[in-house]
C-alpha cells in the first residue's frame, strides 16, 4: 500500500477511519459537464470506492475551457463525455470502480441508480432533472447536493431527507427561463467554487460527520465580490408535495416530463423517443449517406451534417439537433431525417 | 435609505420600500429567490408585505440552473 491518501488521513476530521469509510462508499454524479468533471475528479482523487457517472452528451471544443477532464483529442473524436471522463479518471486513480453510463437521467433509471448509492451529486444543467432528482432522493431516502453556476455566480445546497427542506420547498415551482450558459457564459473559477462547496459537503457525508454540514444555502459572485449564506430551515413545508407528510412525488409522474430539452450552453435541442429503442447506427449511416450531407460514426454515436443543422444520433435512440434552440424546428429536422 | 445588501452597503432609491421593490430594482423579480432580512428568512408571500428600514441587512440568493 502506497501513501497516496496520507495527507487526507492527516486531516483529523477524516483520519484513517474516515478514509476507510470513503473507500466503502458509492456516489452517483448526474452530469459530466463542468461541475461533473470537477466533482468526479475530486472524489476519485479522494479515494471513493465506486463512482457512477451519467451523461447524455459528448465532448465539444467549447467544453474545454472549463470541463477539466477533457482534452482536444476527446473533442476531435466527439467522445461521449462519460467515456472520456472514465478514461481520465482511471488514469488518475486506477483503484476506483467507475461506471460510465451514456444516457439521459430519466425517472425510472434515476430511481434504479439511486437505490445503489450513498449520495447523489447534482451536476446537471437544468431544473427538470433536478426536480426529478429531488423527488428520487426523498423517495429512496438518500441525500443529494444541489450545485449550479452561470457567469461568475454560483449556488449550492445540501439536501438531507427527513432533515432539511428539499428543493421543492425552496423553489416551489420549476424556475423557467432565466440565464443559462448560452446567454451569460461561464468562467471556470465559478465552477471550481461550486465544486469545492459540493465536495466539502460530500466528504462530510461520506465520513459520517453530519454535524459539520454547512446547513445553509450558499451563493457567491466572484466577479462582483459578493457572498451570501442563508439558513433556510424555516422554508421546510409540512405540505410539500415532495417531502411533506402527504407527499406525491409529483416530478416522478409521467405528465411532468418533457421529451425534449434545450441544452445549456449549446445551440442544441435533445429529442428522446417515447419508447426505449436501440438504434442500428450502421444501417442509419448507409441510409443517411444517400441523402447527401456528411455522415461520421464512432462506436457510440453517429453525426450527420445537413447545414444549417447537425444531427447526432445515440445508440439509445436519443438525438441532438444542433443549430437551433427552437424545439419545434428541432422536431421538424428530426422527423425529416429520422422518420 | 441605506441598506447592507449581500454584505455591501447600498443606497436605495426612494421608491424602493418593500422587499419586492428591491427585487424589481435589481431586475430579479421574475427569478426564484430566497430573501433574508436581518437574519429572518421570508416566504415568497412576505416579499410583497415586508417594509424595509434604514440599515437593514438583506441577503438575496437567486437560483440558477447551469452546471
Amino acid at each position: 500500500m502506497n501513501n497516496r491518501y496520507s495527507r487526507q488521513e492527516l486531516f483529523s476530521p477524516i483520519g484513517k477511519g474516515g478514509q476507510e469509510r470513503i473507500f466503502n462508499k458509492h456516489v452517483l454524479i448526474i452530469g459530466a459537464g463542468a461541475l461533473g468533471s470537477g466533482c468526479a475528479e475530486a472524489l476519485v482523487r479522494a479515494g471513493i470506492g465506486k463512482l457512477t457517472i451519467v451523461d447524455r452528451d459528448y465532448v465539444e471544443w467549447s467544453n474545454l475551457q472549463r470541463q477539466q477532464l477533457y482534452s482536444e483529442e476527446d473533442a476531435k473524436n466527439r467522445l461521449p463525455k462519460v467515456i472520456a471522463a472514465k478514461n481520465r479518471l482511471l488514469a488518475i486513480n486506477s483503484s476506483v470502480a467507475i461506471e460510465a453510463i451514456i444516457a439521459d437521467a430519466s425517472v425510472l433509471e434515476l430511481e434504479d441508480w439511486a437505490k445503489k448509492v450513498n449520495l447523489m451529486i447534482d451536476a446537471t444543467d437544468n431544473f427538470e432533472t433536478r426536480m426529478i432528482l429531488n423527488d428520487v432522493s426523498q423517495k429512496v431516502g438518500i441525500p443529494w447536493i444541489y450545485g449550479a453556476c452561470v457567469g461568475s455566480y454560483g449556488i449550492s445546497y445540501t439536501i438531507i431527507p427527513e432533515k432539511t427542506p428539499c428543493l421543492s420547498c425552496l423553489v416551489e415551482t420549476v424556475p423557467l427561463g432565466g440565464l443559462t450558459c448560452d446567454t451569460a457564459g461561464i468562467i471556470s473559477p465559478a465552477v471550481n467554487m461550486v465544486v469545492s462547496y459540493q465536495m466539502s459537503e460530500a466528504l462530510k457525508i461520506l465520513v459520517g460527520d453530519l454535524d459539520s454540514l454547512r446547513n445553509k444555502l450558499v451563493s457567491f459572485d466572484l466577479w462582483k465580490n459578493q457572498y451570501s449564506a442563508i439558513q433556510v430551515d424555516k422554508l421546510k413545508k409540512v405540505d410539500c408535495p415532495s417531502c411533506g407528510k402527504e407527499r406525491s412525488y409529483p416530478f416522478l409522474s409521467f405528465e411532468n416530463q418533457t421529451k425534449t430539452a434545450v441544452l445549456c450552453g449549446r445551440d442544441s435541442v435533445q429529442i428522446r423517443p417515447s419508447s426505449q429503442t436501440v438504434r442500428d447506427l450502421e444501417a442509419l449511416e448507409q441510409l443517411l449517406a444517400k441523402q447527401g450531407g456528411t455522415v461520421q460514426r464512432n462506436p457510440y454515436l453517429l453525426s450527420y451534417s445537413a447545414p444549417p443543422h447537425r444531427l447526432v444520433v445515440f445508440k439509445d435512440g436519443r438525438v441532438l439537433v444542433h443549430g437551433t434552440k427552437d424545439i419545434s424546428e428541432a422536431k421538424a429536422v428530426y422527423h425529416r431525417y429520422l422518420g | 435609505m441605506n441598506v447592507l445588501l449581500n454584505g455591501e452597503s447600498i443606497q436605495l432609491p426612494e421608491h424602493v420600500v418593500l422587499v419586492s421593490d428591491v427585487l424589481k430594482h435589481y431586475e430579479i423579480h421574475d427569478k426564484v429567490v430566497v430573501v433574508e432580512v436581518n437574519g429572518e428568512i421570508l416566504t415568497s408571500v412576505e416579499h410583497q408585505s415586508t417594509r424595509l428600514s434604514d440599515k437593514d441587512k438583506i441577503e438575496i440568493v437567486h437560483f440558477v440552473g447551469g452546471g
